[in-house]
């Protein structure tokens, strides 16, 4: 049980969608963790010759299924940033026609996507589908230091050491949701942190 | 007042350029900088042509940035309902004449980072502008310039000349075509294309782009339609309550306009949304031209574009 259902929230607030194949000169899969799932459920012999596939597997092993699948090219890498300098070499080489998947969590698939946007890549053509954590990339706005995998709200920043309220604000330019001070009228007024979905 | 803000201006200069391609300078009339504006803008042209106020959209073609005139390049239409004859035969060095604001439903996409630019025939004037736009700040752009020969290539020279790197001409005459499929192929990521030319030039851009997986938002186009004569017909303003009568070689927002009516409007040609009119009630069959409604819209009987779409029956009442 990888999927989780999103609350409805503001405007501002990601919405994933669904992975389709879609006819291209070649495909860029990025995912991690149980994102590959995303991956296995659209795979087709035809699709995967032009397909390169990019996992960052976080201790979910998926390496035999997606190899099983025959890409054109499989890579596995132990974080984003190591998958990184492969990601822009891609983009650097690529041409129109190129096909973007993301799969997995929201912090995979707002960086990549950020990634995707500077190569000149319109939001609007990248195709997501949310599997597994649903744990956030956060913003301080504060002191702008970024958190990555907070999963309660309030948290506390890493950098400044403040307890931040996650809000559903997101920065597509940013690749994170914000964060404010929770006890900014009351200081040291902190509410017991729970679940952000609880 | 509908439209864009008006501008005062005196016709500087006429300068024919082939047999049929003329272009006109227009200075303000008090001397004044006219507002810069963005490369694919347009203006609209009010001409009086004997009892018969005509309002053409043409785009800009200078500098953007260069407030001190604006240029239009003008095709002669011998077929066409006489805008562009009123301006090859009427219009002379010295004239006072009104124009509009600049509107731009043709801008170039920032984000890109490559601009490749398809033109056909006088298409090539707003490319003139986002040539000029994208030189002043090192934009990457490519111009591919299909032509019917080199004595009517406008601007092919010009362009040949100052640009040889980037410019590539075509001449129908000498048959040479676009390579479009390949041109397509080998573009680098982040590449928008921008088609100005005849009908069938964007719709074969268009779907070749889609066929070659390129995103919508990837592929840019603009296409004025001038209003198609057709049969006269009768429409009731239930606003200004007033009964119209549309002639057989004005259209419906012309006919509006002759009667007073103060409808808004922008482009002239289908494109930009701005004349989208409710229907209160009809019997009969519309007969949609605009790019704006879609399918749904066209066949719901609710809403019209003035601009070039007519109607063919016995009532029409308009929220006007």
């Amino acid at each position: 049980m990888s999927k989780f259902d999103f609350p409805p929230s503001i405007r501002s607030r990601p919405i994933w969608s669904s992975l389709e194949a879609r006819k291209g000169t070649a495909h860029l899969m990025i995912a991690d963790a149980e994102g590959a799932e995303a991956i296995l459920d659209i795979a087709t012999p035809e699709l995967m010759a032009n397909s390169h596939i990019i996992h960052i597997p976080k201790g979910k092993s998926y390496s035999e299924h997606l190899s099983a699948l025959n890409p054109a090219q499989l890579y596995e890498g132990p974080s984003y940033e190591a998958a990184l300098p492969r990601i822009r070499r891609v983009l650097t080489d690529g041409h129109m026609g190129l096909q973007v998947y993301l799969a997995g969590t929201e912090g995979l698939m707002g960086q990549a996507m950020q990634e995707m946007m500077s190569a000149g890549i319109p939001h609007s053509a990248i195709q997501t589908e949310h599997h597994g954590s649903t744990a956030r990339r956060m913003q301080c706005v504060h002191c702008k230091g970024i958190t990555e995998d907070i999963e309660t709200d309030p948290y506390q920043c890493s950098h400044c050491g403040l307890h931040l309220f996650v809000r559903d604000h997101y920065s597509r330019r940013l690749a994170a949701y914000q964060g404010v001070r929770v006890d900014a009228e009351d200081h040291g007024n902190i509410p017991e942190p729970k679940g952000i979905y609880e | 007042m509908s439209g864009a803000e008006k501008i005062q201006v005196k016709v500087t200069e006429v300068t024919p350029l082939n047999a049929l391609v003329t272009r006109f300078r227009f200075e303000a009339v008090d001397g004044s900088l006219l507002p810069t504006f963005s490369g694919g803008a347009h203006t609209v042209v009010e001409m009086q042509d004997g009892g018969i106020t005509r309002l053409n959209p043409y785009s800009l073609m200078s500098d953007p940035y260069d407030q001190s005139a604006y240029t239009i390049s003008v095709r002669r239409d011998d077929a066409g309902r006489g805008g562009s004859l009123f301006m090859h035969n009427q219009v002379k060095t010295g004239d006072e004449m009104v124009i509009s604001y600049p509107v731009n439903l043709f801008s170039l996409d920032l984000r890109a980072r490559k601009h490749l630019f398809i033109a056909g025939g006088i298409g090539i004037t707003p490319f003139l502008a986002q040539i000029h736009q994208l030189e002043h700040f090192n934009g990457h752009w490519e111009l591919h310039y299909s032509c019917r020969s080199e004595a009517l290539g406008s601007y092919a020279d010009e362009l040949s000349h100052s640009h040889p790197n980037k410019t590539h001409i075509y001449y129908d005459d000498q048959d040479q075509r676009i390579g479009l499929q390949h041109l397509l192929e080998g573009q680098p990521l982040g590449t928008h294309v921008y088609v100005c030319g005849p009908k069938g030039m964007i719709d074969w851009v268009k779907s070749t782009a889609e066929a070659e997986s390129w995103p919508a938002d990837n592929i840019h186009y603009e296409e004025f339609l001038a209003p198609q004569p057709g049969k006269p017909f009768q429409v009731k303003l239930a606003i200004s309550n007033k009964t119209i009568e549309v002639g057989e070689h004005e259209s419906l927002l012309e006919a509006m306009e002759r009667e007073g009516v103060d409808a808004p409007y922008l482009c002239r040609g289908g494109a930009c949304g701005q004349c989208e009119t409710r229907v209160i009630d009809y019997q009969g069959n519309f007969i949609h031209r605009d790019h704006w409604l879609d399918d749904n819209e066209h066949a719901s009987g609710e809403k019209i574009m003035p601009c070039v779409s007519r109607f063919e029956g016995k009532t029409l009442v308009l929220d006007h």
